[in-house]
């Protein structure tokens, strides 16, 4: 039994946002309320401390198989509770890809193994990600995926795409849309503006996303499938997911903390820790992006957790990999960029990062309701840290927010009611 | 005087004071090449890499011209494949070059913002002989030299630079050189091959070149990759030569003292005709000249040896 004292509750699922104890017992929240006491608890005293349900990464690149040097579901998952998450959503471009049940019961065995986040792993829509024949989804759903996507890629045919929404809608499945036309790319590698000219990189424009959403949009539409658009970076896309929700599309979106806290101006100097996919856009489609956000346009923030080799990054701009190692920055970099500025409410924030990821993936999560499995995440909102890469526990040292001080870093987490992180660090496996 | 910062890497790494000291230099270099004995071995125990990663005849051969009429010991590694092709990584091979003790290092490399790694494992001063289509400063600095040399100063003259803006690291530099001499400065291009949001480099943007040329003081035509138009940046050769090629009679609506520049290497017959590229307003063999002066002079200065 334990007995969190104290803390600043924040909890989007009952509008709670005040200090309150939470009682857990079984591994399940018994009570949360005013001056609770029960006899025989670990009591914790919480004060000062923001309290709310274990966050949860829907766009996580777990590596394993295949690229183990890159990260493994067990450094990934201790990066996830490092950084806060108790829940995440792998995406299924591993080496093999994650087209057959093998992989899926492989990543979920190891998983359980590691027994920290827990793993929610996503199957390819189409064989090897090749874009031209659907997956065995019916098979990959039993075996345990809980979406599809061919993240990384996008199913370049409207024909293909639209024969995945359509038979996705037997499981009422849910298909991760990344926005992409690629003979529109061309050999784009940053966002394609006055950046992009000063610096001689070849440009990647807003409509590259915005066609592919537009047509994810249309395609949804038509079939009536359950589409998530991921990582969305522009102010199109925005607008065009807005009139969708609006027309009654089954749609939903979102963002990641690179994309609301950087711009294309953070590739001068060449860092190829900026490079990622999709790039960093520019001001103004970075404050649609967060309006598109705190209007609920954009239903969550994603880290799209992209841990590479030191090796794939210290080359020339052109030749880097794409991605961000986000686990372990996103909370501090959204409470501190957005909710101490008072850009968002907390209530947004955990219902952004927590309640509505649950939702959009039908898991049981993003709750402290009495009953609820008692995953817990607590922040300290005051004590300012600088970003330390080589305190990661993610193989990916791939950031662009190195030496940036930042407040909100979690300094507790509960999974199943039991504590896996303590003061910041990770408990040692009982 | 010194240059203030390690590396040349952009144009704007030196100040507008630093640009007019090299062009002095330069001048000064002048006279030096003109002497039977061109050797002014002021570099003498100085040692200088070039480090080519894409083809290059002249850039290659004025930079070790340069250092060797001062006296350097010039080595040039010529890498025709990209470094990832290749296996070895650039930071791996500044990190071995750099244990050879250079003084200077010229590097050319086909990515924009290789010297940026190139300089952050090396201890050596970085010198850039052009990367991708980000920037060419030494270029820039001759094409300065050359204008400064007929027009006095670049303080209000008229320059159009013509061609394939997108992928030319020459436009890059001269745009940023040309302003900050006080020159106002047309880009011309099809709009295929003109980068995004151009005319906020502080210039006129035009895709007509009859517009861009109209009462310019210079004309800087660039080469056109022929390989493009099969990549279906433009549709043909003979359409490109006809709107974006410079001839005699388009060369008539600039002033009539306009200088007529190109880095070379020229297609003849495509962006300008043989009469132009040969006429008495192209200055295209001065432009080789002068680029071997401010080498010099910027290895001079860089390495140390200047009073």
């Amino acid at each position: 039994m334990i007995l969190l004292k104290h803390g600043h509750v924040v909890d989007p699922s009952q509008e709670l946002d005040k200090v309150a104890d939470i009682l857990i017992a079984e591994g399940r929240i018994q009570a949360v309320g005013e001056n609770l006491d029960a006899v025989g608890a670990q009591v914790v005293d919480l004060t000062g401390m923001v309290v709310m349900p274990g966050l949860i990464d829907m766009h996580v690149h777990l590596r394993e198989p295949g690229r183990e040097d890159k990260e493994t579901v067990l450094t990934g998952t201790q990066a996830a509770v490092h950084g806060g998450f108790t829940s995440i959503a792998c995406m299924p471009n591993t080496t093999p890809v994650a087209d057959n049940e093998a992989v899926i019961e492989s990543v979920l065995y190891k998983a359980g193994k590691a027994g920290l986040a827990d793993v929610y792993p996503i199957a390819c829509i189409t064989k090897g990600q090749k874009g031209e024949e659907l997956t065995e989804m019916l098979l990959l759903h039993q075996a345990g995926a809980v979406a599809f996507s061919d993240d990384g890629r996008t199913v370049q045919h409207s024909g293909v795409m639209r024969r995945a929404m359509d038979y996705s809608k037997a499981l009422n499945g849910l298909l991760i849309s990344h926005c992409e036309d690629e003979d529109l790319l061309g050999s784009g590698v940053m966002n394609e503006g006055i950046v992009s000219t000063e610096l001689g990189l070849g440009g990647i424009p807003n409509a590259v996303e915005d066609l592919i959403i537009a047509r994810d949009l249309m395609l949804a539409k038509l079939t009536g499938c359950r589409v998530h658009i991921a990582h969305v970076s522009t102010a199109g896309g925005v607008e065009l997911i807005k009139k969708a929700k609006e027309e009654g599309v089954r749609v939903t979106a979102e963002t990641t903390p690179h994309h609301l806290c950087l711009t294309d101006e953070a590739v001068r100097g060449y860092d190829t820790n900026t490079k990622v996919n999709p790039p960093l856009r520019t001001e103004a489609d970075r404050q649609a992006v967060f309006q598109g956000l705190k209007q609920g346009i954009i239903d969550c923030i994603s880290t799209d957790h992209a841990p590479h080799t030191a090796q794939e990054k210290e080359v020339e701009y052109i030749y880097a990999a794409n991605g961000i190692s986000g686990l372990e920055t996103a909370v501090p970099l959204i409470w501190s960029n957005f909710v101490m500025k008072g850009q968002l409410t907390p209530l947004e924030m955990v219902r952004a990062m927590s309640k509505r990821p649950a939702e959009i993936l039908g898991i049981e999560r993003g709750t402290l309701m009495q009953g609820a499995v008692a995953d817990i995440t607590i922040l300290d909102p005051k004590t300012e840290k600088a970003v330390d890469k080589r305190k990661f526990y993610s193989k990916g040292k791939n950031t662009p927010f190195e030496g940036q001080q930042l407040c909100g870093w979690p300094v507790m987490v509960l999974k199943d009611g039991r504590i896996v992180l303590e003061n910041g660090v990770l408990c040692e496996k009982e | 005087m010194p240059i203030a910062k390690k590396d040349l890497i952009h144009l704007g790494d030196l100040t507008t004071d630093e640009i007019w000291q090299v062009l002095r230099k330069g001048q000064e270099m002048k006279e030096i090449l003109r002497r039977d004995d061109k050797k002014y071995p002021i570099l003498r125990g100085k040692s200088v890499i070039n480090l080519f990663y894409e083809n290059s005849t002249r850039t290659r051969s004025s930079f070790e011209f340069a250092g060797k009429y001062l006296g350097a010991d010039v080595v040039n590694i010529n890498t025709s494949s990209s470094s990832v092709m290749k296996g070895e990584s650039l930071k791996d091979t500044a990190l071995t070059l750099d244990r050879l003790m250079p003084d200077i290092i010229v590097m050319r490399h086909g990515a924009s913002g290789a010297h940026e790694i190139l300089a952050k494992h090396v201890k050596a001063r970085v010198i850039n002989a052009g990367d991708g289509a980000h920037q060419h400063p030494t270029q820039s600095l001759l094409d300065l030299l050359t204008i400064v040399e007929h027009k006095g100063s670049l303080e209000g003259l008229k320059i159009a630079i013509v061609g394939d803006i997108l992928h030319s690291r020459v436009a890059r530099s001269d745009v940023w050189g040309f302003r900050a001499l006080g020159a106002e400065v047309t880009l011309c291009a099809p709009p295929t091959l003109m980068p995004s949001k151009a005319e906020q480099l502080g210039v006129k943007v035009t895709y007509n070149m009859d517009e861009a040329v109209k009462d310019a003081d210079v004309i800087v035509m660039l080469r056109i990759q022929l390989e493009r138009q099969k990549a279906g940046m433009f549709p043909s050769i003979r359409e490109y030569a006809a709107f974006y090629g410079l001839n005699g009679q388009r060369l008539k609506l600039a002033k009539p003292d306009c200088l007529v520049m190109h880095p070379g290497p020229i297609n003849r017959g495509v962006e300008i005709t043989p009469e132009v590229a040969d006429g008495l307003q192209a200055v295209i063999e001065e432009q080789v000249h002068n680029g071997l002066a401010v080498r010099m002079a910027l290895l001079a200065i860089m390495g140390g040896a200047a009073e």
